[in-house]
């Protein structure tokens, strides 16, 4: 899994690439929470994610409740059908803010 | 447990280390393609397999920090049979529930996936008496389909 982070317009734009996973998530969970701790809103673009699982998932949690307690938003953007199924299966696709990409998430303020 | 016999497949032994389940995925992926699963019942296989061993990672060796997975494949019929087997302390099987998923928070959903993603998940104590086993089982919807025209 690679990771960058972009500025747009005043908020962290995570994007996430190739597999999440045990290995993975402990550095994605440490990028997530550093984000949200500078007290931006944060995107993450999962568009070139092609695997997740628990471990993952957990890490995006926690950082949704983090950015819950420090009143900033956290979203994310243009998740592939495999990796909504996972979302779906953990009954998470409808507590976090999904948007089809990222000039959707723009309009929409996020 | 019931173990059933089946056809053998494959067995691998590994490290209880995250950085082999990219491997360990790439086996399950082949093995299930190589059973007749379609795309998304391999994506389906390969995730709860994933998951077990996740759990043995973080679980069954949480105290020595080490210690090995054996991953079991056997064909049975219409079906695959995958067991995860682990040589840690032996775990009450009661702890292999899944957990309520309206409590939001990081972590416990592993066993919620394997129960949802596979037929059937039975998890036990070694037959050896040695450490645990995770039994998982999914049919092929090809076999269902070709079981319903005989």
């Amino acid at each position: 899994m690679t990771e960058v982070i972009r500025d747009e317009e005043g908020r962290f734009v995570v994007e996430l690439e190739g597999e999440i996973d045990l290995e993975r998530a402990p550095a994605l969970r440490k990028t997530l929470l550093d984000c949200v701790r500078r007290g931006r809103d944060v995107l993450v673009d999962l568009s070139r994610v092609t695997y997740i699982d628990s471990s993952g998932i957990a890490s995006l949690v926690e950082a949704l409740q983090d950015a819950g307690k420090s009143e900033t938003r956290f979203g994310l953007i243009a998740i592939s059908p495999e990796v909504m199924r996972v979302f779906e299966l953990a009954r998470l696709d409808k507590v976090f803010t999904i948007h089809p990409d990222l000039g959707s998430a723009l309009e929409a303020g996020a | 447990m019931n173990l059933p016999k089946g056809e053998r497949l494959l067995e691998l032994r590994f490290p209880a280390q995250a950085n082999r389940m990219a491997l360990v995925r790439q086996t399950v992926r082949s093995a299930a393609r190589f059973c007749g699963f379609d795309e998304p019942d391999t994506r389906d296989i390969v995730l709860a397999v994933g998951e077990a061993c996740q759990n043995v990672i973080l679980h069954a060796y949480a105290e020595s920090d080490e210690g090995d997975v054996v991953l079991g494949i056997l064909r049975d019929g219409d079906r695959i049979v995958v067991r995860v087997t682990d040589y840690g302390p032996a775990v009450d099987p009661t702890v292999f529930k899944p957990r309520d998923l309206r409590d939001l928070r990081p972590g416990g959903l592993g066993t919620h996936f394997i129960r949802e993603l596979m037929d059937t998940a039975d998890f036990g104590p070694a037959p050896d008496g040695l450490g645990n086993v995770l039994q998982m089982t999914k049919k092929t919807k090809s076999q269902e389909r070709e079981g319903g025209r005989l």
